[in-house]
C-alpha cells in the first residue's frame, strides 16, 4: 500500500476491480454464443440457397452432375434412430426403473457406474466395437448394425434420465398402492410411469437427436449407401456420413449438398430439443450431457 | 356352522394374499436382467478392444505407446503421434475452453438480469446440441480460413521467434483442433461449473455482501473458493469428452502423424485415426494396431472421467432430484 491510499481511494480501486471483473464475464458470454450465432448465420446463408424440394425428394447425383439430393440420407437417418431407440428405450427404461424402484446399494452403484463409463466413451470406440461385433460375423455393414451402434449409445442417456425422473415421483404413491395391495410391477407400469412419462419421454426424444447427429459410430457399421437400402442388411444412408463425405470431397456442388444436408440435420436437432422443453413444460428438460 | 365360517374366511384370507407374486417377480428379474445389460456391455466394450488389439499387443508390447513411426505399408506402428496430437489438442481446447466457461458460468449464476438468464442458458444448450459433423463442416470451410487469415496470420509475425507459432500455416493443424474442441467442450463445463455454483448457499452471497464486499469480492471469497473441486471436476469432464472427440477434429487437423513443435503443425489423434484409416486397414495388423488405439482412447477417457465423477461427487451416485 503506498502512502495516499485512503479508504476512499482503496474502496475505488475494489469498485473498479469487480466492474472490469463483471464486465469481462459478459465478454466471456458473449464469445461463447459467437459460434452459435457463426453456424447458424453460415448454415443459413450456405444452407438454405441450395435446400429446394429436390433436396429432399432426390438421390445423390453421380459426379459431375448438378442438383439431386439426399431423400436417401433423410430416411435412413430415421430409420436408424428408429432401430436405435428399439434397443436403447427398452433396455434404458427397464434398467432405469431397476436403478429407481428395486435395486439398492452395491448393485445400483456398479449399474450406474458402468452407465457413466458408457456415457464416457467416445464415439469411435462405439464404432469400432460394433465392427468387430457385428459387422465381421455378418460379413458386411449393416443397418442393424449402425442401428445397434446408435442404440448403444442411448442406453446410458434414457437409463439416468428414467431413473431420475421415477424417483421424483411421491413416496406417498408408492404407499398408497401398496396399501390398497397392487402389485408392485401394475404400480410401476400404470402409476409411476405414467406419473414420470413426460420426463422420460423428453430424455428419449434428447438421447434421439442426440444419436441422429452422430457420424464416428456409423462409419464402419454402415458407410453409406448412394441408392434406397432395399434391406435393413444392406447399408444405410445417414445425413451425418452423407455430410461427411460431402465435406471432405473435391466438388463445389458436394459442399453445396453438405451445406444443405447440415441445415436439415441441425433444424431437426434443435427442433428436438426445443420440442422436449415444450412437452416438458419446463425450461430444464433433464440434463444430458 | 362355526367351522364352515372359519373356512370362509381362511379362504378370503388366501384371496387377500399379495396376488401374482410370480409376475411381480418376473418384472423384476426383467427389469434387472436390463441392468445387468448395462453391466454386461462395458464388458463386452472392452473385450472387444482387447481381442481386437490382441495382434498389436503381442507384436509391439508397451512400446507402442512410445514408438512414433506410423507406417500401414512395412507394418511398422507407434501409437505416439496420436497420443501426442489428442493430448496436445485436447489440453490446449481446455485451455481457452476454462476461462470462457467459468467466466460465462459466472456471468449466469452471479451477473445476468434474470430476463436474459433463461436465454442464455438455452442458447449455450443448443451449442451442446450441434451435431460434431456440422461444426467440423462450419470448421473446414469458414473457421480455418479465418483462422489461416488472420489470428495465425498475426501470431506468426508477432510471436514468431517462439518455435510454437513458427514454420508454414495452412490452416489445419493442432491449434484450429484445439479451438474446434474448446467450442465443443464449452457448454458442458459451463453446464457443470453452474451447477456447482448454485450449491453455494444464498446466506454466504449475502453474509460477504454485509462484510462490505464488491460484487468481485463475493463471487471470489463465497462462490469460488467454495467450488474449486467443482470447477476441476467439471474441467476434467470436458477433457474426456475432448479426448474422444472425433468428427470436428478429423476434418481440420490436418491428419499427418507427425510429432511437431509448431502449434500450426498439421497432426493426428488417436480417435480421427481410426476414423481416417480403419476402413481402408492394409493388414490384419494394421487394424489390430487401431484397435489398440481405440482400447487407449477408452482408457484415457474412463480414467479422466472416474476423476471427474470423484471430484464432483457424483459417481455411482443416486441422480438428484429437481
Amino acid at each position: 500500500m503506498t502512502a495516499e491510499t485512503t479508504p476512499e481511494s482503496n474502496r475505488r480501486w475494489r469498485e473498479t476491480k469487480s466492474a472490469l471483473v463483471s464486465a469481462a464475464c459478459w465478454v466471456c458470454a458473449l464469445i461463447v454464443m459467437t459460434p452459435l450465432a457463426l453456424v447458424l448465420f453460415h448454415l443459413l446463408r450456405l444452407g438454405a440457397s441450395s435446400l429446394d424440394w429436390t433436396f429432399f425428394t432426390q438421390l445423390p447425383k453421380p459426379v459431375g452432375e448438378t442438383g439431386g439430393g439426399m431423400a436417401n440420407a433423410i430416411v435412413g437417418s430415421f430409420v436408424l434412430v428408429g432401430l436405435a431407440a428399439a434397443i436403447g428405450v427398452p433396455i434404458g427404461v427397464l434398467g432405469g426403473i431397476y436403478l429407481a424402484e428395486y435395486g439398492s446399494g452395491r448393485v445400483n452403484f456398479m449399474v450406474r457406474f458402468a452407465a457413466d463409463i458408457l456415457n464416457g466413451t467416445p464415439s469411435i470406440v462405439w464404432g469400432i466395437v460394433v465392427y468387430a461385433l457385428v459387422v465381421i460375423p455378418m460379413k458386411g455393414a449393416s443397418a442393424y448394425a449402425g442401428g445397434l451402434a446408435l442404440g448403444f449409445m442411448m442406453i446410458p442417456l434414457i437409463i439416468r434420465t428414467t431413473e431420475e425422473m421415477l424417483t421424483l415421483v411421491p413416496q406417498s404413491h408408492r404407499e398408497a398402492a401398496l396399501a390398497l395391495g397392487i402389485p408392485r410391477w401394475k404400480f410401476i407400469v400404470h402409476i409411476a410411469l405414467k406419473t414420470a412419462r413426460k420426463g422420460i419421454l423428453t430424455g428419449v426424444l434428447l438421447a434421439a437427436a442426440r444419436v441422429a447427429g452422430e457420424t464416428a459410430p456409423l462409419l464402419f457399421t454402415t458407410p453409406g449407401n448412394h441408392f434406397w437400402s432395399r434391406s435393413l442388411s444392406e447399408p444405410i444412408a445417414s445425413l451425418p456420413v452423407q455430410i461427411y463425405v460431402n465435406a471432405i470431397g473435391p466438388y463445389d456442388e458436394w459442399h453445396r449438398q453438405a451445406w444443405a444436408g447440415a441445415l436439415v440435420l441441425l433444424f431437426m436437432a434443435l427442433a428436438v430439443n426445443v420440442g422436449a422443453r415444450l412437452i416438458t413444460g419446463r425450461n430444464n428438460p433433464p440434463a444430458i450431457h | 356352522m362355526n367351522a364352515a365360517a372359519e373356512t370362509d374366511i381362511r379362504s378370503a384370507k388366501v384371496s387377500f394374499a399379495p396376488p401374482n407374486r410370480a409376475a411381480d417377480a418376473a418384472f423384476r428379474f426383467l427389469t434387472w436382467l436390463m441392468a445387468m445389460m448395462v453391466v454386461a456391455l462395458v464388458g463386452l466394450v472392452g473385450w472387444k478392444l482387447f481381442q481386437g488389439s490382441r495382434l498389436s499387443i503381442q507384436k509391439f508390447g508397451l512400446g507402442f505407446f512410445v514408438h512414433s513411426n506410423w507406417d500401414p505399408v512395412n507394418g511398422d506402428f507407434g501409437a505416439a503421434p496420436f497420443i501426442f496430437g489428442t493430448f496436445v489438442s485436447s489440453l490446449l481446447g481446455l485451455l481457452m475452453a476454462m476461462p470462457l466457461s467459468l467466466g460465462t458460468a459466472i456471468f449466469l449464476t452471479e451477473l445476468s438480469p434474470s430476463w436474459l438468464r433463461q436465454p442464455a442458458i438455452t442458447l449455450i444448450e443448443m451449442l451442446a446440441a450441434v451435431p460434431s459433423v456440422i461444426l467440423g463442416l462450419w470448421g473446414i470451410f469458414v473457421m480455418v480460413p479465418w483462422l489461416r487469415d488472420h489470428p495465425y496470420h498475426w501470431l506468426n509475425s508477432a510471436l514468431g521467434f517462439l518455435p510454437l507459432f513458427q514454420g508454414p500455416v495452412y490452416g489445419v493443424g493442432i491449434l484450429s483442433a484445439a479451438v474446434i474442441i474448446a467450442i465443443m467442450i464449452i457448454p458442458i463445463i459451463t453446464s457443470i461449473s453452474r451447477e456447482v455454483f448454485r450449491t453455494v448457499p444464498q446466506s454466504q452471497r449475502e453474509a460477504a455482501f454485509a462484510l462490505g464486499a464488491t460484487r468481485w469480492e463475493v463471487t471470489r471469497l463465497a462462490v469460488l473458493r467454495h467450488s474449486v473441486r467443482g470447477i476441476f471436476g467439471a474441467g476434467m469432464l470436458g477433457l474426456g469428452r475432448a479426448l474422444g472427440e472425433t468428427m470436428a477434429v478429423t476434418m481440420v487437423i490436418g491428419n499427418r502423424p507427425e510429432i511437431s513443435k509448431s502449434l500450426f503443425a498439421p497432426g493426428y489423434t488417436l480417435a480421427s485415426a481410426i476414423a481416417n484409416e480403419f476402413a481402408e486397414a492394409a493388414s490384419d495388423l494394421h487394424s489390430s494396431a487401431l484397435f489398440e488405439l481405440g482400447l487407449a482412447l477408452l482408457l484415457v477417457t474412463i480414467a479422466t472421467n472416474i476423476l471427474a465423477h470423484l471430484l464432483i461427487g457424483a459417481v455411482g451416485a443416486p441422480t438428484r432430484g429437481q
